[in-house]
């Protein structure tokens, strides 16, 4: 690995680092290649929206960087310093707990099935990473989460469990639980999937105030295109593990230059 | 014909009363101890040292394919053998918590595989450590499903301490055969410990029902 490592800088520096970097990224399952030497920049503040057909990788892009899949080759940096891997001896070897533990703080995800905490209320959710990671008292820690519950409109339902809340208010407090650990970068994996359609906006409208008023580094895996549009710099179309195209969104999704961009798109407005 | 001696009922009675309270003994203690081995078996079966892993698997799969019987007199009549020499208490309680502590690892271990690996990737996201998010987040989730297990392993450790007879523990099923060694009586004394048994089992597993029901609303998770 130390070897195969050695044309990778061990820290990224100069004007322009991206908050995120992938180099010549591969993630395998068995023989299948899903990610096959992915690269892919993020500047800082920068909200990318990754799209593309069932099974391209989508979700892997964004597991990888939470650190909820190894990686197989390359290396992901996070805020110029690498995530998978850490500096040993003016190398690179795969990162240990400690390393991991220490970048991934940097990093908040939603999932598309809340994945809440069952046995806690929607204030416990939201204070338990504060109060067991971060070591905040929990009057600070309570102060902390009713703001950003306030934010998400579910400060009313703070002492609630998930299994009585919907769908939408169990997602936004999914949110509020990620960001309860301010983290710069906020992954989304299609985070209105398991929505119904009616309350879909309630969370969107949510994600746009972020886009708006906080200077987060986001990435989004999403099938709603107009959502993607309306707020991404950046859409990203995956065809089997790489970049097949990207762009700005009014560029991608008017003009795509590549035959499979329009297929999928077309296809996408047909179903919906 | 032979008739049911009321008679014979209520002058036996205070020593099924003594015997009931060392049954209830034998269970509670072996219980108490299977709970803890359980749970020593579990963690040993997640450290990272395959080898600790390896064997400690083979143990619990050998305990748990072997009949609790032969385990007892193995403890009991094998053990002197190699120096260990224990009392008859002594000897049952650790092979009848050994036995249930196998078992109970496994019930550990189907609550723990209950619990959504989603669960595991939420408590990652927000950066608890491993041990944290076992404490914080899994385990009181694995608790609800492994009480109704734990329950009937419960029932299931009493039932089985007129085992430790053979060894001559002094429990219901002991005391029934020593009455009817003396007296030639047998119909009363094994009914009279029968009845005692179901009046026991029977309760004790609604209780076990009934605070499953009462943990899954304390952390808020009634279905
Ligand atoms: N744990 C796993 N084991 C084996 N294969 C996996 C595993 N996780 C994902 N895959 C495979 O990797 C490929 C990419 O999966 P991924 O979840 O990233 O796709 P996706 O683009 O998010 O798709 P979707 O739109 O359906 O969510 C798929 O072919 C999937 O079957
Ligand atoms: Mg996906």
């Amino acid at each position: 690995m130390t070897e195969e490592t050695g044309r990778y800088p061990l820290r990224l520096e100069g004007d322009g680092v991206p908050m995120v970097r992938f180099q010549k990224v591969t993630k395998r399952y068995g023989p299948l290649v899903v990610l096959d030497e992915l690269d892919l920049d993020v500047a800082p503040g920068e909200m990318v929206t990754i799209i593309g057909p069932s099974g391209s990788g989508k979700t892997t892009v964004l597991r990888m960087l939470m650190t909820l899949e190894t990686i197989d080759g390359g290396v992901i940096y996070v805020d110029g310093e690498p995530l998978t891997h850490m500096v040993r001896n003016q190398g690179l070897v795969p990162a240990n707990s400690a390393h991991t533990r220490r970048m991934r703080s940097k990093i908040g995800m939603c999932f598309q099935h809340f994945n809440l905490f069952p046995h806690m209320t929607a204030l416990g959710n939201c204070m338990e990473g504060p109060v067991q990671v971060l070591k905040l008292s929990r009057k600070e820690a309570e102060e902390r989460s009713m703001e950003l519950l306030e934010m998400v409109g579910m400060a009313d339902k703070r002492d609630e469990h998930p299994s009585r809340l919907s769908g939408g208010q169990q997602q936004r407090v999914a949110i509020a639980r990620a960001l309860a650990m301010r983290p710069r970068i906020m992954l989304f994996d299609e985070v209105t999937s398991a929505l119904d359609p009616e309350v879909i906006s309630e969370v969107t409208s949510v994600i746009r105030r972020l886009v708006s008023t906080h200077n987060l580094t986001m990435l989004m895996v999403t099938h709603q295109m107009g959502f993607a549009r309306e707020i991404s710099d950046r859409v990203c179309f995956f065809f089997n593990g790489s970049i097949e195209e990207q762009g700005p969104p009014a560029e991608l999704f008017e003009a795509p230059g590549r035959e499979r961009t329009r297929q999928f798109l077309n296809a996408v407005l047909e179903a919906n | 014909m032979i008739e049911w001696q009321w008679g014979l009922v209520w002058e036996l009675a205070p020593r099924f009363v003594d015997a009931t309270g060392k049954t209830l003994f034998a269970a509670g203690g072996g219980y108490g101890i299977a709970v803890v081995l359980g749970l020593v078996f579990l963690a040993m079966q997640r450290v990272p040292l395959p080898a600790v892993r390896v064997a400690t698997r083979e143990f619990v799969e050998l305990i748990r394919s072997t009949p609790l019987l032969l385990q007892i007199f193995f403890v009991y009549y094998v053990g002197p053998q190699f120096g260990l020499i224990l009392a008859p208490w002594t000897a049952g309680l650790i092979a009848i918590g050994v036995h249930y502590g196998a078992y109970l690892s496994e019930v550990y271990r189907g609550g723990i595989e209950s619990v959504p690996k989603g669960q595991w990737e939420a408590a990652r996201a927000i950066n608890l450590p491993t041990v944290t998010a076992y404490r914080r987040i899994v385990l009181p989730q694995a608790l609800p499903p492994a009480i109704a297990g734990m329950g009937n392993y419960l029932v299931g450790i009493f039932k089985d301490t007129p085992m430790l007879s053979v060894i001559g523990v002094a429990e219901l099923m002991h005391t029934a055969t020593t009455i009817g060694a003396e007296s030639y009586r047998y119909l009363e004394p094994y009914t009279m410990v029968g009845a005692i048994f179901l009046a026991i089992s029977l309760p004790a597993a609604f209780c076990v029902n009934a605070f499953e029901k009462w943990v899954r609303r304390k952390l808020g998770m009634a279905k």
